[in-house]
Parts: structure tokens; sequence; C-alpha cells
């Protein structure tokens, strides 16, 4: 195997017993990158690769080792988009905290920065204003998203391991799209700082990985206290490799009904039954329950995502940094650069989620979903107080065609409609690959379970990983 | 018709915080333009804010100064409109949930204290400074994101004089804290005012006018003045008046209408996802009192019994934190048990010396020592008030003693029997027509006499005593 | 709920966005069908439910009053798109 298609727990054993150089680890990325990139699109501004030498030489846990960065997340000096004309030529004059947090690990920043649907607004990375990712597994279908440049590039070697950020399923679900491992942590984990919000109050930073070991050393390293984000929580990080103990006997694992209904593609009702069962060979005792407002999460959350957006994607006017449209009237610049610099999926969040905070619709939109939100985080308590974890399928369907459903915001909405909970709770949830449709697309294993109890997700995901193949196979791309 | 004048002010006060509201930049006046910034205040793409402590403790002071209830749980919230002033497009603020609520002040307008409403005060940012030019504006984010509370009265105003007093007194209080500049002019505070005129009896408010650009307590005064005015000429020629926004064009003295530009409707306040709630517990509350300092009231109230002061000479005593603690270690300098005499000089002819000089009495050059002196001198009748004026204020210019100045001018006023008699015999020798008037009972001849005596010494026999002389030596003849 | 065109229009306003009138019609549709799916949260009874506007149990995060080292005006004109000495340039307000 090449070094890129190698894990980082793999990778940093080579290095340690000194057979590799992390520069080597930067060459096979770039190689694979120059080779296959052109037709996954996972990286944006690909003719900025400088080819200069990597060798950090570091001697911290990661030892130089590279990591792929969503284009949301703030890199010091390297252009920081969102994909997104309205921030074009953006460098952040800082580094997100989990930047530092990864800098200061020892890792090296990969200086490509991974594609995604613009603000993170969308389930497919089309929204993306350097062009959709294809899914490494079939280029005619989209990698899921918003961070499908992160997950594409995961699982086409073209990245170690990579960050998203997950706001309504933007890790999981394309993590579940490309088969690789995707994990969205507790509100509060990871740090914010950095990240360019999209909706703060569901926002969460977490790692793209090829498998679940990797997951777990990436969360301890970006994940902790920051007093640079009021909402950060103040609450040690546990080693979470200690979880990777592959024994799950006994564990109270729930089976939300509401996740099983119609709508939902059969084959992956397929894959997902049999994933259960195997957790329930594995000696997990599994039981279905009920989680009673999931109907309302989807409109929850576009009423309480939107009208955050709508407040936080203000700030992009022309005046600072990124895009300005030619005018010599102030409103106009702003309306014709926002006109000009916004996507379509952007305005029409932006448009959504004004009208959910403007006068006379605020009780009826904002404040009610606010309370409704009470109502799924009070379900979700519920099942927690009696079970260690909740396992569901990650997306109703396995990735779609690219153009299948940009037509039909409303039917782009609905392909969140598993994941989207989680942030409304902000609970812990993690992808990982269980299996194939017939027409070798990846199907994803969702893993859910309480506040700040990452670490059942990972013994979960693990002992499951350990008992099978799945997140072994490689696609194969057709040049 | 008679109208009754209904007015509610808003005050904008900077925090003297070390940091701005929600980022570590020093606060720091007269900087190059931004360059007290930082990627949080310039709102740049992915920064988050934290709380100044210091900004809330201070908050929390001010608060219980101005009596309000400090509320239990409290939020920030946003404040949606575009502005190139405003980094994030949102100015974090307080909505539905303030830091406080119900408080009140007293105003003294011509001596009667009244009580006026609190409604609330709140916490949020500053925004940034605008320089406009030919075909652009230029900003500058220095100011930005500096703390501010907002102190919200009810519209218990209903005079010009009474929010001018209002607004001396609140900066007073504010002064005492010590936690603002509270300077209008450098723009550390801010006032708008919401005003309208009703028929006099009437419990209903009339259609205000919001005003604002005004620059000092007397522009407020003043364009509250004009405001007045230009309501009732409308009122009563029955025309309607619309309620707008106006600003105050101190140099052509009137206020101008002024097109909105977000309606307050349209600000969209929601909940900031980035701060978390405060709840603010009444025993943290109930310190912060405890270390409040004395504020103005109670020290009036405290000079009024300690020193025997009227309420008057209390009052304007006390307006002044650093004044009336001068004030204070005069008063306590003096040995004389009655302090009235000194008061007479720090509010009369010190005060008038410090108006002159546009300072406080405490920032004249004049040590306190000195000035009790001086007020001796004027007790023991040894120099007339009119020479002591003097003398105070060349003690001012030069630094010099009173006894120093008086002694150079040769001011001691002569009360010498002897010298004092030579004068009088004179007078009594060259007046034989007043000396005879007042023996036949006009006792105005006595103070034209003395005036003579008064005269023949250069102004400076003392005149208690030259009368005295005058009369014994008349009623003898 | 409907939503009309004027109503989207002042909201087009309000988040400073020109549309043209052809976005405006589609948007209107789209809008439409997305406001017509959301509303099912009005059939729930949310009386006495607190909103959850923060998620988290956590509160009073404050930092010390301890200054940091702001930027350069170098630094921070670094990404504007028009700036004139030290200020950033901006076109003129015509209110």
């Amino acid at each position: 195997m090449e070094l890129n298609q190698l894990t980082a727990h793999q990778l940093l054993d080579k290095i340690k017993d000194g057979s590799i150089t992390s520069q080597a680890i930067f060459d096979s990325l770039y190689q694979r990158v120059n080779k296959i990139d052109d037709k996954v699109n996972a990286y944006v501004r690909r003719g900025n690769l400088e080819r200069t030498g990597k060798e950090s030489g570091s001697k911290s846990e990661l030892l130089g080792l590279p990591v792929t960065i969503k284009d949301n997340i703030c890199t010091e000096g390297l252009n920081t988009e969102c994909c997104s004309k309205i921030l074009q030529g953006f460098r952040p004059p800082y580094d997100a905290t989990v930047i530092n947090n990864l800098k200061r690990s020892g890792a090296g920043i990969f200086e490509l920065k991974a594609n995604m649907d613009e603000f993170a607004f969308g389930s497919s990375t089309e929204n993306s204003y350097f062009g959709s990712t294809h899914n490494p597994w079939n280029l005619d279908c989209v990698p899921g998203g918003s961070s499908g440049g992160s997950a594409a590039a995961v699982a086409a070697d073209e990245a170690i391991w990579a960050l998203g950020s997950d706001t309504g399923g933007s890790i999981r679900q394309p993590a579940s799209f490309c088969g690789v491992v995707g994990l969205k942590p507790t509100y509060g984990r990871v740090s914010r700082f950095g990240l360019i919000a999209f909706a703060s109050s569901l926002d969460q930073i977490g790692p793209i990985t090829k498998d679940v070991e990797d997951a777990a050393i990436l969360t301890r390293i970006i994940a902790g206290y920051d007093p640079n984000d009021s909402t950060s929580v103040n609450q040690s990080v546990p080693d979470y490799t200690k979880s990777l103990t592959n024994d799950i006997k006994g564990l109270k694992i729930a089976i939300p009904k509401e996740y099983f209904v119609e709508g939902m593609d059969p084959e992956v009702k397929a894959v997902v039954d049999e994933a259960v069962n195997k957790l329930k060979g594995l000696g997990a005792v599994i039981k279905q329950v009920t989680l009673a407002h999931t109907e309302y999460a989807v409109p929850v959350y576009y009423i309480i995502a939107t009208a955050e957006a709508s407040s936080n994607l203000a700030r992009f006017d022309g005046v600072q940094y990124g895009y300005r449209a030619k005018s010599d009237n102030l409103i106009e610049m702003y309306k014709k650069t926002r006109a000009e610099g916004f996507g379509e999926e952007a305005k029409r969040r932006i448009m959504l989620g004004t009208f959910a905070l403007s006068h006379g619709y605020y009780d009826a939109y904002y404040l009610r979903a606010l309370k409704v939100r009470t109502l799924i985080k009070q379900d979700f308590d519920k099942v927690f107080s009696e079970f260690d974890c909740i396992v569901a399928p990650t997306s109703p369907s396995a990735a779609f065609k690219i153009g299948e459903r940009t037509s039909d915001p409303l039917k782009m909405y609905l392909s969140d409609i598993y994941t989207i909970s989680v942030n409304l709770a902000g609970i812990p949830a993690m992808s990982i690959p269980c299996g194939f449709t017939k027409n070798k697309l990846p199907v994803g294993l969702q893993i859910m379970a309480g506040a700040f109890n990452e670490e059942t997700i990972f013994k979960v995901g693990h002992t499951y990983e350990q008992n099978t193949d799945w997140h072994k196979l490689k696609p194969v791309i057709r040049l | 018709m008679r109208y009754q004048t209904v007015i509610g002010l808003e005050v904008h006060l900077q925090l003297s915080t070390r940091t701005k509201a929600f980022c570590g930049c020093a606060i720091d006046f007269g900087q190059a333009p931004n360059s007290c910034v930082c990627p949080i205040c310039l709102g740049l793409p992915g920064t988050l804010p934290v709380y100044n402590k210091e900004a809330l403790n201070s908050a929390i002071k001010v608060a219980l100064a101005f009596n309000c209830q400090i509320q239990e749980h409290t939020k920030f919230d946003r404040k949606n409109y575009f502005y190139p002033d405003l980094p994030k497009n949102y100015q974090i603020s307080q909505f539905d949930l303030p830091l406080s609520r119900n408080g009140h002040m007293y105003i003294y307008t011509e001596n009667k204290p009244k009580r006026i409403g609190i409604t609330r005060i709140h916490l949020e940012e500053d925004a940034g400074k605008l320089v406009h030019e030919e075909a652009n504006s230029l900003v500058d984010f220095n100011r930005t994101g500096i703390p501010l509370i907002e102190i919200v009265s009810e519209p218990d105003l209903n005079s010009p004089q009474e929010a001018f007093d209002y607004l001396t007194g609140l900066k007073s209080i504010i002064e005492y804290l010590d936690v603002s500049d509270c300077d209008m002019e450098k723009g550390s505070l801010r006032c708008d005012a919401n005003i309208s005129l009703r028929p006099e009896g009437s419990s209903q408010l009339g259609v205000k006018t919001e005003l604002k650009n005004m620059n000092s307590f007397k522009g407020v005064k003043d364009a509250l003045q004009f405001e007045v005015e230009r309501q009732a000429e409308l009122l009563l020629s029955n025309q309607q008046l619309v309620q707008e926004t106006r600003l105050w064009d101190a140099e052509k003295g009137r206020t101008v209408s002024m097109r909105s530009k977000e309606g307050a409707k349209d600000y969209r306040y929601f909940p900031d996802p980035d701060l978390t709630l405060f709840n603010i517990n009444k025993a943290f509350v109930e310190e912060i009192r405890g270390r409040l300092p004395e504020l103005p009231l109670d020290k009036m109230h405290r000079f009024m019994k300690d020193y025997s002061l009227s309420e008057y000479d209390a009052k304007i005593l006390v307006s002044s934190k650093k004044d009336s603690q001068f004030a204070e270690e005069c008063i306590k300098i003096y040995s004389e048990k009655d302090k009235k005499p000194l008061v007479n000089w720090l509010i009369g002819p010190l005060l008038q010396e410090a108006k002159v000089r546009k300072a406080g009495i405490s920032e004249l050059n004049i040590e306190k020592k000195e000035l009790v002196n001086l007020v001796g001198f004027v007790q023991r009748q040894e120099i007339s008030g009119l020479s002591a004026k003097t003398v105070l204020s060349q003690m001012i210019d030069t630094g010099k003693s009173a006894e120093l100045l008086i002694k150079e001018g040769n001011l001691l006023q002569v009360s010498d029997l002897d010298d004092l008699n030579k004068i009088i015999e004179s007078v009594i020798a060259l007046n034989a027509k007043s000396v005879d008037d007042f023996k036949a009972g006009k006792s105005n001849a006595l103070m034209f006499l003395v005036g003579q005596v008064m005269k023949k010494s250069s102004g400076k026999a003392n005149p208690k005593i030259a009368g005295d002389l005058l009369r014994r030596r008349l009623s003898n003849a | 709920m409907a939503i009309d065109n004027e109503t989207i229009k002042h909201v087009a306003h309000l988040a400073r966005i020109e549309l043209q009138q052809n976005e405006l019609e589609k948007l209107s549709n789209q809008l439409h069908d997305i406001i017509g799916f959301i509303d099912r949260i009005s059939k729930l009874d949310v009386e006495n439910i607190a909103p959850a506007s923060h998620i988290l149990p956590i509160s009073n995060v404050l930092r010390e009053d301890n200054p940091q080292v702001s930027l350069t005006p170098e630094k921070a004109l670094e990404n504007a798109p028009d700036k004139k000495g030290n200020f950033f340039s901006v076109p003129k307000i015509i209110e």
C-alpha cells in the first residue's frame, strides 16, 4: 500500500520506527491529488499547491502528520473562503483553536483546503463556488455534504484524515456517503473559535477518518476547553483510545422506530438492520424506543439554523474583506455584493432566516422552534437515562446523483432527517461504514450517545469495525 | 391650550474597563485608526465573543447606584442592522432580559427633589467611527466593542431643564462610581431624547420625536427646548405631528428630520447563541453593593448632618466627587465649629474662580490649608471680604500663601484703636453736618461717616470697629 | 402561512440582498413550500415549554479584564477591498 492509503495511526507507527518521514506522506498525498483530484474535486484552489518541503521534524505526538482542513476553518495566511465568492481572497490573520491544537500536537496543516457546500449550506457539496465534489465510489454521485470535500479526500486517499464541521449532519452524512468514519462531537466539546459560523448553537468541528481509532486520536487532539469560546465546556478530555476495547457485551442500545420509516431506501434499511444484528451478535442488548418529536426536527432545524445563519452571515458585506461589488452608494454596494457574492442556497437560507426572525413572525417560528428543540432534547434525555447509546441509519439513502435534488430544496433538506436531531440535542454521534448498496455505494451506521459520552460511541464503533471489514474497502477511481 | 412636556432620556455610557467588552483589545483613545483592533472586535469570520468580567461588575455597580433591581437571569441578544461602523452588522445588546430594571434617581430642579424612574440599564457594545468624505466614508474600528451600558429613563422629565438636571445628576453618580469618563464631548457619554407634548391633565402620551446628535448637556437642553416650541407650534395650529427621529444641528440651533435607517421593529432581536446566559446571584449582588462608594445623595445628607449645612449648600458641594472630597478636607482643617463661613467661600468665591477657569474647585492651584487661612483672615476681620476675593484670585494665579499676598498688598485692616481714633477725629471735624444729623436721630448719617473713615483709610479701616468707635464717640460727645 | 411578494421584498431589503424579478418569483415559490413544511411545528402544544436558546447548561462565562495584543493597522487592513490610509473605505452612505 502507498503511504497515502494508510491510516494515521499506521503512519505514526512508521514514523516512530524511522521507516518513513512526514515529508514522504505529504509527497504521496500531493501525488495522489495531482493524479485524481481533477476528477474528485475534493480540494479547492489547487492552483495554489506549493510542493514545498513540509518536513516539520516535529517530535510532538503527531510527528508532522498532515491533516486536511475544511474551507470554513480559519488557517492563518491560508485562504479560507467557505467555498463562497463573497469571501474570495480572504486570508485570516489568525488560526482557529483547532488549528492551534493540531499544530501544538505536531500535525502538519495540508495547504489545500477541502471543498464544501458554500458556508456549509447543503447536503451534497454541489453548492460550492468551486464546483461539486464527486463521490470517489461513483463520480456521478454526490459525496454528501457539506463536508463533502473532507470526506471524499479521505475516502479517495487524498487525505490521511480531515476536519469537517457538522451543523445538521455535515460530517456524518458525507462520511456515510463516502464510506468513511465521521464524528460530530458533543456541542461545546470542541472549540468553535475560528470555525466560520453557520448556526452557532449547532455547529461543531469533528474528525473524518479512515477508521474509528483515528477518529478517537483526532478528537482528543482537537477537543478541550477554550477560553475564547463562551460555549466551550470546561471538562477534561479523556484518552478516547482507551475506549477502543472491542467489547460491547451487555451494552444497552436503543433503536428509534422513527428512524426506520417510509421514505427510507429499503436497501439502506436492510444494510442497517444487518448491522444492528451484528451488534446484537456481539453481545449488545437491543431494544426499540421512540423519539417522539423526530418529525419536527427538520422544520425546527431549518428555522433555528437559518435564523442564526442570517445574522452570522450579515458580516459579509464587502466592507472589510472578500468580494465587493462596484457601486458609489453604500446600500447598493451591500445589496449587489451580497447578491453577486452569495450562491443561490445561501441567499435562500438567509432569506428564510431573516423571515423567521422578522417582526410578527418571531413567536410563530423562531421562539416556537426553540421550544420544540427543548422537546427534542427531552426525548433523547429520556432514552439515555436507560440506554448507553442509540443506533440508526445516518441517511435515508445512499449517495444520490449529482444534480438530482438541486431543483428541490425541500427534498434536499429532508436528506438530513436522521442527522439533524443530534445537533438540536447537542449530543455526539458518529457515522461508520456498515455496508453497501447493490450499486456499490457505501451506507453509514450512526451511533449516538448522551452529551460528553463520546467514549461509548468509540467503543461501539470500534467493536463493530473490528468485527467487519467495510472500513477497509477502497473505491477504485476511473481515470 | 397648555401643554405638558414629556421627556425620556436614553444615555449610553462607555465603561472605562482596561479592555473591550468581548475581546482583549486595550481601550486606548487617540490612537491611529484601526490600531486598537483584533479579529474579534473586527468581527472577522470565525471569531467569538467572551464578555469582560469587569464590565459586568461595573454595570452592576451603576445599576445598584440607580436603585435598579438586578435581574436574576440576563442574556445577550443580537440587534441586527447593517451599518459600516458595525463590523458584524449586528450589535450585541440586551432585549427582553436586561441586566436590571426599575430604578430611580432624584433631581433637584428649583431645589425640590423629584424622583425620576429608570426603566432599565442594560449591557451592549459600542460601534466604530465614520469619517465622511466627498464620495466615501472612512471607517475606524478602534471604538468598536468598547463596553457600553444604556440607561433608559422613564418619561418622567417635564422640562428641558429637568432633563439637564437629570444628566448632571446622572453624571455625578457615575463619577462617584468611577466606572466611566462620562464626557459627552469625547463621546464617552451619549444621550438620545424622546420628547412629546400632551394637553395639561391628559394621561395619554403625545406623538414623540426621538432626538439625536447632541454633544453636550446644554445641547440636549437646547435641542429639547427647540423641540418643545416646534411641537407646541404644530399642535396649536392643529397640525399633525409625525413620529420621527430628528437630528440636532447645534450650529444652526435647530432639529432636522432624519430619514430613518431601520425601524425598531426590523432589528430582529434574538438571543446571541455565542454567549451564555448569566445567572446573577443575590449574594454576589450584595457583595458589590457592600463595596459601593458613598454616593452623592448619601454624602449630601451626611454633610448636612455632620457639618450642619443647608441642603442647598450640601447639594452644591457634593455634585462633583473630587470637589466634594476637596471641600470636606477643607472643612476638617477649618477649626471653627460653625462651618458656614468656610462653606460660603467654597460654594461662593472659590466656585466662581473655578468656573472662570473652567475647572473644578479641586483642580485649582490652591492648598486647602491656605484657603482655610484666608477664610480665617476674613473671619477675624483682619482683611475685608473684598480684599480677600482679590487675594484668592492671586493665590490661584501665583500659588503664593494668603499671608504673603495680604502683606504684599498691604491689605490688613486698620483695627488699631489709636490709628482709627485719629482718623475718626479728623472725619468728625470735617463733617459737622452729618454729626449733627446723627445726633438728631438720623441713623443714616453714621453710615456716611463710616464711609468717610473708610475713604480716608484707603479702604483698610475695619468698618465694623470704625462704626462702633464712631457711635461711642458721638454718643459721649 | 403565506408569504407574499411584498414580504419577500422587505425581507430581501433587511438582508441587503438585491433580487432580480425572476429570482424573486422563484424564491417566493420555494420559500412558500419551505414555510408550508415548517409550519407543521405550529400544531404542537408548547405552552409550558422553555425555549432552548442554549442547549448547554453552562452560564456566566466571563473573561478577565486583561489586555491582549491587538493587530497592527497593516494586518487589520490586509484583506480590505478598499482603504485610505489607516481607514477602511466604503461608498458614501446615501439613505
